[in-house]
């Protein structure tokens, strides 16, 4: 059974390495191959569940060694798989919402003259991400760890044609190299530390070394973890990472990429238990990035990067959960799933909408869609339900237990986390019910006005839509859009996400099931909380009813205006994702300008400078030297007159002497 | 006679010599002067072997005066070359050799 | 007497340069067969090196030894380790390609330009370097090993300022002064390099009475030999400058930018991947078993140095505007890398560094050549005057990028696995070296995305819109370049097991042993 293992990860690299490598001739069935491998993939995932799920609970780890990477002195680094809970949860997880985003998108780009290499794409996110989950050692992770990065610079600058998405991308590349610089650093701390970075010896042997060191390694992951998952400070590339198709969007947020922080934090946790400091670190990074993703996703007009302030803060829920340490492991890791499914829902919805009206982004340009779309209105509503934590959905119980575990972590500190996460709540609440509001009811927007507003011309229209999903509707592109319902290959993908973001949570949650999965691998504790459950349930709920309630009175009541108000001091801030860009650019870029300009001047006239300095030397002091030579023998004589004198000169003088 | 004095007098002569090679152009007269100096260091030589009492001086006289006799050879053949190109016996005419 | 192994993997480029500088000047494109029929040929030689090295055998092996100038004790000693054995095979391995790539970059020019290019000579001096490059790996003999390292800067220069691109942005004239300015530079420096080094050599003469690397290397290892610790300083530098310039390290590097600048992309790649390596691997060679005392007095100095190199060169590549020059700059941090390994002192760092030079030769030499072929069609060098070729010349792009990425170690390619070797090795010892020198990693993306993003994304630009996408023949100098770089990215074993054992003898010389981690939890 262990030799299933490879073949998770074969099959898609597989599908990406034909796709890529294959050429044109593969363009008319390239699609259903990369769809048909990811869902191969799945179905190997199922089988190996199904086995995991006949064992008990203390043998549920796989282990599949292929071949030794690198073996350099005691630098000892294995081509090995492990599956156990934790892992298997990723692969269902990975493989089976990355295979309805494949059907989707088989739908999505049908227009796209590089539909295969999309597809082609697609299956390397999901080889690399299923390879970060399934190595059994850091350094493998870490290969894993980059590949997805590589994915996800490709998908992201999928349409390379626009300058804005060749930068996203560039963008999002270096930013995770931030955090993969983290991620090394980690791995070398400990191999100076356990003289190894497999799982087992490393996770087993915290107790054996010093606090400081583990404080160290912890904080470092935890830099890996902000870069992949895009937290506070690196959370920069997230936003402008939607430059991608929306199923490129649907996949980052939800299968793979973001979550990866997460997997690591809790795979982690025997680091993190054994470092109180970088703990505490990970919960203030969590808090602060929910509630930043949160107020960045109220003031966004673009429906998608308000779906990526969603996201950001989501996760940070979940990094917040990680951070409490085995409380909050397991609910981590189970709101990671509902969230899968119901963002990824979110942005398949987003995306069926933006198929259907042209393109266009600006949530203020749409309105009253839900006649026009009930599919995508239904699914995309159930998405939003589950995401305030409407109860009984699957963000209600996965959101509420995370919430419970902050204030469980006791002192003052549990309760500013649980206040962050509660406030999040709220937060959620209203900017979800804001996108549900502006898209689907009020007045029709997009009647009587070309879809693109006039200070964002649409430059190129060709171009644009040439890679664009509607290119089909080409011809209406500068017209008024006529909205309609998506395919159905695109619309099955999406009421099944919707299924889940339904019944997810409560699956999980009845009989603790998910605990009692996860538990083996992640441990868990109760922690001992000031408030008792049914309290944080009750004020979740009074801060979703908050929420939902200012959204209504602001966008519900009144008519949406077509043109963004110039808003209040924090309404700006946020519209420009809190200036931390604007500070990445004055500081960074325009820092990294000068240090690199003046450094080639130095580079040329100091350092070569000296070495072309002493070339001019030499050569003046010859040309100098030159003009002895005058070709007069008579001053050659003198010369040698001078010489003979000279030396008899000093020859008597020595005898003087 | 003080053999002292056959000394100041290769002194002399190659002062002479020395310059004539210095101040004269003619290329004839500038060669006659080295001769004069060779010379000049003949007799010195000479001198020193009589003062010393062996025959060092007087042997490396000879091999003096084989050089010069080759010199002249040579350097005849160089001045005689240098008028029929030049049509003029001048050392500053023939100061092609500079850079 | 077996047969002369060694010696017939140079003699055979050797023998093949004099035969390709001999065919008659029309026949043009016989010469080329024969070059590439020759380098191939002396691949085949380097695997058979290749095979018959025991990994776990003696240390040098395949050895020749005859008399040479025995008035002074010189003997045409050869012998092979493991770290010899693997760049030999990496020389042997990169000139046909080079010459493949190459193919069209010694034509005559188009009607117009008089300027004469002998076709016969470039692919003859390319050989010639190839032969002398061999045994400068192969050399056990420190006045051997000198000659060579001294006589490939000959055809060098020639490479250099005989042949460069064809396009110059000020003209043809232009064009030669700065070929002949950098060609000039490049033979200074190194002359400069060697100057130091034949002191340091006749010094090294004077104290030890012979120039067998083997058996100097014994003598100072069982005592027999002993060096003041003043003298063995001195001719450290000697040796360690010469070394220093040819790698090059920060700041005796700028006249690399120049020349790879300058010269064709083959030769670029000739410089870069093959000349210079000599360098780095004299250092590990000469330096490191001759004076491993003073190796060790220097090593902060030359830690620090290669640190500079490191984030110096790849802030440089951020800042050029000529692709060339970028991977150049690339280059010299590459380069600081390792120099770093190798003075690490720790068996990571060492075997890392050997591996890098590998790896470093096969991913610039992929990321240059198909930046040769862009520049051949768009005749121009500046970035700025790309944009969009992603869309024109998909495959181009495509293989670019994967060049890119390899120069920027993403992990799975080959120049990862060296690069995180030598940073594990740095940072064992030396922790705060190995964190800044991991910054170098953020900085290498940058340079290489912000590459690829100017040149190839974008809307296309007019003038590369007609740009044809890669022939077949560039195609097959690029694809083996690649498949390389995936295979040794997940499976370096075959060279580590090559190299581990030299490495290990090296170690030895200079005393050092690995530093033991905190919990022996692996164990």
């Amino acid at each position: 059974m262990e030799n299933l293992i490879a073949l998770l990860i074969a099959a898609p690299l597989l599908g990406a390495a034909v796709l890529l490598v294959g050429g044109r001739r593969l363009d008319a069935v390239g699609h259903w191959i990369g769809t048909f491998l990811s869902a191969a993939s799945f179905v190997f995932g199922l089988i190996l569940f199904a086995d995991l799920l006949g064992k008990d609970a203390e043998h549920r780890t796989l282990t599949q060694h292929l071949w030794t990477w690198i073996s350099v002195g005691g630098f000892q680094a294995d081509v090995t798989f492990r599956l156990d809970q934790l892992s298997m949860t990723f692969v269902l997880l990975i493989t089976g919402v990355g295979s309805l985003i494949h059907l989707y998108s088989v739908g999505y780009m049908e227009h796209d003259e590089r539909r295969r290499r999309f597809f082609g794409y697609l299956n390397l996110f999901l080889a690399a991400m299923l390879l970060l989950v399934l190595a059994d050692n850091y350094l493998l992770l870490y290969v894993g760890w980059e590949g997805v990065g590589l994915a996800s610079y490709l998908l992201i600058g999928f349409w390379q044609h626009k300058p804005s998405a060749a930068t996203a991308a560039k963008k999002a590349f270096l930013v995770n190299r931030v955090g993969d610089m983290g991620l090394s650093i980690a791995i070398m701390l400990m191999f100076t530390t356990f003289g190894s970075f497999a799982f087992g010896p490393v996770l087993s042997h915290t107790g054996d070394t010093s606090e400081g060191k583990l404080t160290a390694i912890g904080l470092m992951l935890l830099l890996a973890a902000c870069g992949k998952s895009a937290q506070v400070p690196l959370q920069s590339w997230l936003g402008d990472a939607m430059e991608g198709p929306t199923p490129v969007s649907a996949l980052i947020h939800a299968a793979t990429m973001v979550t990866a922080g997460v997997y690591l934090i809790v795979r982690s946790g025997a680091i993190f238990n054994a470092a109180p400091d970088a703990q505490l670190a990970v919960t203030v990074v969590g808090a602060v990035t929910l509630l930043f993703g949160a107020i960045v996703g109220c003031a966004k007009d673009d429906i998608k990067k308000a779906l990526a302030g969603s996201t950001m803060s989501q996760i940070g829920y979940m990094v917040l959960a990680a951070g409490l340490g085995p409380i909050g492991y397991v609910f981590a890791i189970m709101h990671l799933v509902t969230h899968g499914f119901f963002k990824a829902g979110l942005f398949l919805g987003a995306g069926s909408v933006m198929h259907g009206m042209n393109d266009e982004v600006d949530m203020r340009k749409y309105g009253g869609l839900r006649k026009y779309m009930p599919v995508t209105f239904i699914t995309f509503g159930l998405g939003y339900l589950a995401i305030i934590g409407f109860p009984g959905l699957s963000g209600f119980f996965s959101k509420d237990k995370i919430i419970e575990a902050a204030f469980a972590k006791g002192g003052t500190e549990g309760w500013i986390l649980g206040g962050a996460a509660l406030l999040g709540a709220a937060i959620t609440a209203f900017y979800m019910t804001r996108v549900m509001l502006m898209t689907f009811f009020g007045e029709e927007r997009w009647r009587d006005r070309p879809t693109r507003s006039p200070e964002e011309p649409s430059a190129e229209p060709a171009a644009a839509h040439q890679g664009g999903a509607a290119s089909g509707h080409a011809a209406a592109a500068t017209g008024e859009p006529h909205p309609h319902e998506s395919p159905k290959i695109m619309t099955i993908p999406m009421v099944v996400l919707a299924v889940g973001s339904v019944f997810g949570g409560a699956f999980f949650s009845l009989g603790d099931r998910f605990l009692h999965w996860l538990e083996p691998v992640t441990g868990h504790s109760e922690g001992d909380s000031p408030l008792s459950a049914a309290t944080v349930t009750g004020a979740t709920m009074v801060c979703l009813v908050v929420g939902v309630a200012i959204a209504w009175a602001q966008y519900g009541r009144k008519p949406v205006p077509a043109l963004a108000p110039r808003g209040s001091l924090l309404t700006r801030a946020a519209r420009r994702d809190l200036y931390q860009d604007d500070f990445n650019h004055v500081v960074l870029v325009r820092g990294g300008e000068h240090l690199t300009r003046s450094l080639v001047y130095v580079d040329h006239t100091l350092v070569d400078g000296v070495v072309n300095g002493t070339a001019a030397g030499f050569g003046g002091l010859s040309g100098r030297l030159r003009r002895l030579q005058n070709g007069f023998v008579r001053s050659y004589a003198v010369s040698m007159f001078g010489g003979a004198a000279l030396l008899v000169a000093a020859t008597l003088l020595m005898r003087a002497v | 006679m003080n053999p002292v004095n056959y000394l100041y007098l290769a002194a002399l002569l190659f002062t002479i010599g020395a310059t004539g090679v210095l101040i004269r152009r003619n290329a004839i007269v500038v060669f006659m002067c080295i001769e004069l100096m060779l010379n000049a260091c003949n007799l010195a030589f000479v001198a020193f072997s009589r003062m010393h009492g062996n025959l060092d001086g007087q042997i490396i006289a000879f091999f003096t005066m084989v050089v010069a006799a080759a010199e002249v050879v040579v350097g005849l053949a160089i001045i005689v070359s240098l008028f029929r190109t030049r049509h003029s016996a001048s050392v500053d005419d023939a100061s092609l050799m500079k850079l | 007497m077996s047969f002369p192994l060694l010696t017939a993997t140079a003699a055979l480029p050797a023998l093949g340069a004099v035969a390709t500088a001999a065919v008659p000047a029309a026949r043009r494109t016989a010469a080329k067969w024969l070059a590439l029929v020759v380098s191939l040929a002396t691949l085949a030689l380097a695997v058979v090196v290749l095979v018959r090295f025991d990994p776990d055998g003696a240390r040098y092996q395949l050895t020749e030894s005859h008399a040479w100038i025995s008035d002074f004790g010189v003997r045409w000693e050869l012998g092979v380790d493991g770290i010899a054995v693997a760049l030999v095979a990496l020389t042997a391995l990169l000139v046909p390609f080079i010459v493949l790539a190459g193919w069209h970059d010694a034509d005559p020019l188009e009607t117009g330009s008089r300027r004469w290019r002998p076709t016969q000579g470039f692919f003859a001096l390319i050989l010639a370097v190839e032969a002398m490059v061999i045994v400068s790996f192969e050399a056990t003999d420190v006045f051997v090993f000198y000659i060579f390292f001294e006589a490939m800067l000959i055809p060098m220069y020639f490479l250099i300022g005989g042949f460069g691109d064809r396009a110059h942005e000020h003209g043809e004239k232009a064009a030669a002064t700065q070929r002949s300015y950098a060609a000039v530079k490049f033979l200074l420096y190194n002359l400069v390099g060697g100057l130091l080094m034949l002191a340091a050599v006749i010094g090294l003469y004077v104290v030890a009475g012979n120039f067998s690397l083997t058996e100097i290397a014994e003598a100072r290892a069982n005592g027999s030999l002993h060096m003041a610790t003043d003298t063995e300083r001195w001719l450290f530098l000697g040796f360690f400058f010469a070394f220093a310039v040819k790698a090059p390290l920060w700041p005796l590097h700028t006249w690399l930018p120049n020349a790879m600048q300058e010269s064709t992309a083959p030769v670029a790649v000739l410089i870069t991947a093959v000349v210079d390596k000599v360098g780095t691997f004299a250092m590990l060679r000469y330096c490191l078993q001759l004076f491993p005392e003073a190796s060790k007095w220097a090593t902060p100095v030359i830690l620090v140095l290669a640190l500079i190199s490191i984030i110096y060169g790849a802030l440089l590549a951020v800042g050029q505007r000529d692709i060339k020059r970028l991977v150049a700059y690339a280059s010299i941090s590459h380069f600081g890398f390792i120099v770093m390994g190798i003075f690490a002192m720790t068996s990571q760092g060492q075997s890392g560094a050997t591996l890098y030079m590998v790896n470093h030769g096969i991913s610039t030499a992929a990321l240059m050549l198909v930046a040769g072929f862009l520049i051949s069609r768009r005749g121009s060098r500046l970035i700025a005057d790309y944009g969009g070729v992603q869309k024109v010349a998909p495959v181009l792009a495509g293989t670019f990028l994967i060049g890119g990425l390899a120069t920027l170690s993403l992990p799975g390619l080959a120049p990862f696995v060296s690069e995180f070797l030598v940073l594990v090795g740095t940072f064992t010892r030396h922790p705060a070296i190995g964190v800044i020198a991991t910054f170098g990693i953020v900085l290498a993306a940058l340079y290489t995305l912000v590459l690829y993003q100017r040149t190839m994304t974008g809307p296309v630009k007019p003038e590369v819109s007609a740009m044809p996408d890669l022939r077949v023949r560039e195609l097959l100098v690029v694809a083996p370049l690649i498949v390389l770089l995936i295979f040794l990215g997940v499976y370096p074993k075959p060279v580590t097991d090559i190299v581990n054992p030299a490495v290990k003898q090296t170690m030895s010389d200079v005393h050092k042993k690995d530093p033991k981690p905190e919990v022996e939890a692996a164990k």
